[in-house]
């Protein structure tokens, strides 16, 4: 077998002296795993988030097979120095690997993670990270429903989110119980709204309770540290 | 056929980062024939080695002795630390002959992936001998992966509140590095952290 296509890096273990198991996202065959000969020349191109060209070839396709990776753009060159920026790259692609299942393509999720690489180089790139994940969990079945209230069917004045459900509660309609609900911040409603640091902490709050919930809970796993240092890093 | 005493010298000959069966059947056979000048002083160093080696309480240097070498060196700067990552980096330092402060092995890197949390690392350590010792520059000279910088970020974070400059190692084109042959990521780098030439005359 033998496909070609573009895809991600989201991790890069040893595997002998001279060869690593390298994961990616790619864009039509999903989170897909193979074995690439290092050298020096490799080490920038194994960085997590650099995107690359693929070609992948294996006997059958359960089989690990060999990449043949060519980079298209060494993403975490430019976000060195800026630690937050760093944060959220690490823990998007922690996340993926974590949660999304092999060999399942999920273009949509491929398309945001592609965009927030791009808008991590830039200074606001906090609403990219928040809708990101709130794709993967739609990615992942678990989609959250912010087209109305839940109680009253109003779509205007959306404030919170049913922990139990993942559907949008108005400000009216969670009155009574504002203290069990989360709070959904504006930006995720109106893409044009501002985004504050208490914001993002909010936004990063509701997906962390929906991802640790119904995608790593289940298995038995725990929240990559780096998405955890990304929400108690945040100063408010 | 081999006897297994041989056997056993070239499997795990075969172990040693470089080695593979067929370079540990060639050492073990120039070992052998080179009994008196090779084989007997190498075990005679590595029995010492095995005895004496112990890794050193205030840096994390393997040494023989304990504080090492580096750490007992009264013509060291002792206001200056240097943070590595692994003993290979102290000694890539060292070998350069550039630096004359002292160092802290951290062990390695915060990695999400390997779930390397702060606590596996020797950060706590650091920060203690940077407030216990008149401490007045820390290099952070970790590498230039994302797993690097994130621990260098975590570090100068936690050393916020200490009256310390924190500094990093440049990022940049090689000596002897030609612009055409270099990745996009160290050519940007090398770009975004440009200088001023006349600093440098």
């Amino acid at each position: 077998m033998d496909w070609m296509d573009t895809g991600i890096v989201l991790s890069a273990r040893a595997h002998g002296e001279s060869y690593a198991i390298v994961t990616l996202l790619t864009e039509h065959h999903g989170r897909h795993a193979g074995l690439i000969r290092t050298s020096k020349k490799t080490a920038a191109l194994l960085q997590i988030g650099t995107y690359v060209r693929a070609d992948w070839r294996g006997r059958l396709s359960e089989h690990l097979g060999f990449w043949t990776l060519e980079p298209l753009k060494i993403t975490c060159a430019n976000l060195l120095d800026r630690p937050q920026a760093l944060l959220a790259l690490s823990a998007g692609c922690s996340l993926i690997d974590l949660v999304l299942p092999d060999h399942e393509a999920h273009p949509l999720l491929y398309r945001k993670f592609l965009n927030l690489l791009e808008k991590l180089e830039k200074p606001a790139w906090q609403k990219s990270y928040v809708i990101f994940e709130i794709c993967m969990l739609r990615e992942l079945g678990f989609g959250l429903d912010l087209s109305r209230c839940a109680a009253t069917g109003v779509t205007d004045n959306l404030m919170y989110i049913s922990p139990k459900t993942g559907r949008a509660v108005s400000q009216e309609g969670g009155k009574d119980y504002a203290e069990r609900l989360l709070p959904l911040p504006s930006f995720i409603i109106d893409l044009e709204a501002e985004v504050t640091p208490q914001d993002f902490k909010a936004g990063l709050r509701l997906t962390s309770y929906f991802l640790e919930r119904y995608a790593l809970e289940p298995s038995n796993r725990k929240m990559p540290s780096a998405r955890v240092r990304l929400s108690e890093g945040i100063s408010t | 056929m081999i006897g297994s005493e041989i056997n056993e010298l070239i499997q795990y000959l075969a172990k040693i980062p470089g080695l593979g069966p067929r370079s540990g059947r060639r050492a073990a056979l120039h070992l052998i024939k080179h009994k008196d000048r090779l084989l007997k002083p190498l075990a005679d160093a590595m029995l010492k080695v095995d005895e004496s080696i112990r890794s050193c309480v205030q840096c994390g240097n393997l040494d023989t002795q304990d504080p090492c070498l580096v750490c007992q060196d009264p013509r060291r700067d002792n206001t200056i630390i240097c943070v590595v990552e692994q003993v290979a980096d102290l000694w890539a330092l060292e070998r350069t002959g550039c630096f004359h402060g002292r160092y802290h092995i951290l062990g390695g890197t915060l990695s999400a992936i390997d779930g390397i949390g702060p606590e596996d690392l020797k950060i706590q350590g650091l920060i203690e001998r940077v407030h216990r010792i008149q401490v007045q520059e820390i290099i952070l000279a970790l590498n230039a992966t994302v797993e690097g910088q994130t621990t260098a970020h975590y570090i100068m974070e936690r050393l916020k509140l200490a009256e310390v400059k924190i500094t990093a190692l440049a990022h940049g084109v090689p000596v002897g590095g030609e612009l055409d042959y270099l990745d996009d990521g160290t050519l940007s780098t090398a770009l975004a952290s440009r200088r001023s030439f006349s600093e440098t005359s």
